[in-house]
């Protein structure tokens, strides 16, 4: 026994130090321990999930099994069905007057965390750097470091809606800067950005030549307005990236299927590493996600109804129970303020996890932008909702006492 | 959305949820929810607050059948008046015109096989419009009204993911 404990250990040893020096300087996700936290728990209320709490549709799963019982196993093309491409055309024209030709301005990804991958491999020479906004979603920094580039964090804050501005990324652009990564409607805060907003963003794009990487995974997801597809703007469909999929708008997280819109040669330099590392995405998920296009627009609806509803329950919920939170209008996240608990929120996750059993994610994880702040997905039920509301009042109501 | 058919969204799936819930849920005031409410139930637009129950669960439960009518028609009397007619009884829980072999279609609901066979072949089958029926009792519902009673599908997320 004792034996191979030592063993074990050596090999781990020896392992670090087979590890590249570039995948070393990424630390492992802030979200795991509280992963491990709560799987040591009962009966814990998640407000921690950032997929769907919905099953995908029925339809759509019916149309995997259908693929599967036609014997549709095989590799498809490499940058997807052309079905699927042209249907994807056809939804932006239809949806942004967008015209992207199917054969070079489109590839379909496993999922979009991959195309941001190939997009970032793409374009950047070690050392160019790319303008990350924060608070934001997990990937982008790391996905940034493991392509060689350096990422340049720019803070967004609660006093602009966690909208980016323009002079915060102006005053980060060097010589090196090669692109703006953003993502509205956002993870982690639920902030989204109107058409005036992004055409600033638009105009130091062009000014200073960076393409802009615009994950818009959630555009279904906008409650309020209008979502603006950021290729639309004057300019800018020849130096954006667009990326978005299926795993939120249609409750297929699982399922690994997204794409990427942009110019050709984008495109092309994507779909090359795509080809070498990838070979195509899941041919079972690119037939649903036929079928998603084509037939789910009801479904999708019903469920962006439904977490309407829920954003208005817990967010009306948080600032009733004190904590200040922003009327977010897209995604599925609540981003309030803990600021005035005196706690950071570290402590307040990890305690309201132990003490009230109710998962939460702490904003710094998403970048220091996000100290101060929780990340409350609604991708939950309304019972649970209501539930974690109440428990979240009483911890507050508890610590309050005590201060 | 139209607030109206929020409401009525949100009570066809849970008509016991509280006016305050349903004002959170639109972002709207206690008020507001009373008033459209009160709206809908005067015009009609929410006819009846329902249950659904799986009699199966239950020993004594009912027995359904699903009764297929055809009419003869005379010059005065239309559809509407055998359909009507048929409306009254209790016993018939729906009463549909549809296309096909047949016009009118049936749910009744009995105690007994027994007792909703006689009763179609006493009060329906005499109606002097009704030219022939067709009885289909109910072996087991698998779903009424959008709701799955035998619910197979069980999923577990992670509970917490990026
Ligand atoms: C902003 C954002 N982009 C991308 C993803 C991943 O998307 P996919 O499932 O298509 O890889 C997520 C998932 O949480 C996300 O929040």
């Amino acid at each position: 026994m004792k034996q191979s404990t030592q063993s074990v250990s050596r090999l781990l040893h020896k392992r670090r130090m087979r590890i590249s020096d570039t995948v070393q300087s990424v630390p492992p996700s802030g979200i795991r321990r509280f992963f491990d936290l709560a799987n040591e728990l009962e009966d814990v209320i998640s407000l921690g999930v950032g997929e769907p709490d919905f099953v995908t549709p029925w339809h759509i799963r019916e149309s995997c099994i259908h693929a599967l019982e036609q014997g549709h196993t095989s590799y498809t093309s490499n940058q997807g069905l052309p079905e699927l491409r042209e249907e994807i055309a056809d939804t932006f024209r239809r949806d942004h007057s967008l015209h992207y030709d199917p054969n070079e301005e489109i590839l379909i990804t496993t999922g979009v965390s991959e195309g941001i991958d190939l997009a970032m491999r793409a374009i950047l020479n070690r050392g160019d750097e790319v303008i990350v906004p924060e608070p934001c979603y997990v990937s982008y920094v790391p996905t940034v470091i493991f392509a060689g580039g350096v990422p340049v964090t720019v803070a967004t804050g609660i006093e602009n809606d966690f909208k980016v501005t323009a002079e915060r990324i102006e005053d980060a652009v060097t010589e090196k800067t090669r692109a703006i990564m953003i993502n509205y409607p956002n993870n982690p805060t639920g902030a989204t950005m109107g058409k005036k907003d992004l055409e600033e963003i638009a105009d130091v794009a062009i000014e200073h030549d960076l393409i802009v990487i615009s994950d818009e995974i959630y555009d279904k997801l906008t409650y309020d307005g209008k979502h603006t597809c950021f290729s639309s703007l004057n300019g800018m469909i020849a130096n954006t990236v667009v990326f978005n999929g299926f795993s939120k708008s249609h409750a297929m997280t699982g399922l690994r299927v997204g794409y990427a819109l942009g110019s050709s040669d984008l495109i092309g330099a994507m779909t090359k590493i795509h080809q070498y590392t990838m070979l195509c995405a899941p041919i079972t998920s690119q037939m649903a996600a036929i079928d998603a296009l084509r037939n789910g627009r009801v479904e999708m609806e019903r469920m962006v109804r439904e977490y309407d509803r829920r954003r208005h329950l817990i967010i009306s919920g948080f600032n009733k129970i004190g904590l200040d939170c922003f009327w977010g209008k897209g995604a599925f996240y609540a981003f309030p303020s803990i600021a005035g608990t005196g706690m950071t929120a570290d402590e307040f996750a990890e305690r309201l996890m132990l003490e009230k059993q109710v998962a939460v994610v702490p904003g710094n994880v998403f970048g220091d932008a996000g100290t101060g702040f929780l990340r409350c997905s609604y991708a939950a039920s309304r019972d649970d909702i209501k539930e974690a509301l109440a428990r979240i009042g009483e911890f507050v109501e508890s610590i309050a006492g005590i201060a | 959305m139209d607030l109206a058919q929020n409401i009525l969204e949100i009570i066809e799936n849970d008509p016991k949820i509280d006016i305050s819930e349903i004002a959170a849920l639109t972002g709207s005031s206690d008020e507001e929810i009373r008033d459209c409410v009160c709206q809908l139930e005067g015009d009609g637009t929410i006819r009846k607050y329902k249950t659904i129950i799986d009699w199966d669960k239950v020993d004594n439960g009912f027995v359904y059948a699903i009764i297929e009518i055809k009419v003869s028609l005379e010059r005065e009397t239309g559809y509407n008046v055998v359909a009507d007619r048929i409306s009254k009884f209790p016993e018939v829980r729906s009463v549909r015109l549809i296309s096909g072999d047949h016009d009118i279609s049936l749910t009744i609901r009995g105690k007994s096989m027994k007792q909703v066979a006689f009763f179609v072949a006493e009060k329906i089958a005499t109606l002097p419009q009704v030219q022939s029926t067709a009885t289909h009792f109910v072996l087991k519902t698998y779903k009424e009204d959008g709701v799955i009673l035998h619910e197979t599908e069980h999923t577990e997320r992670l509970p917490i993911v990026a």
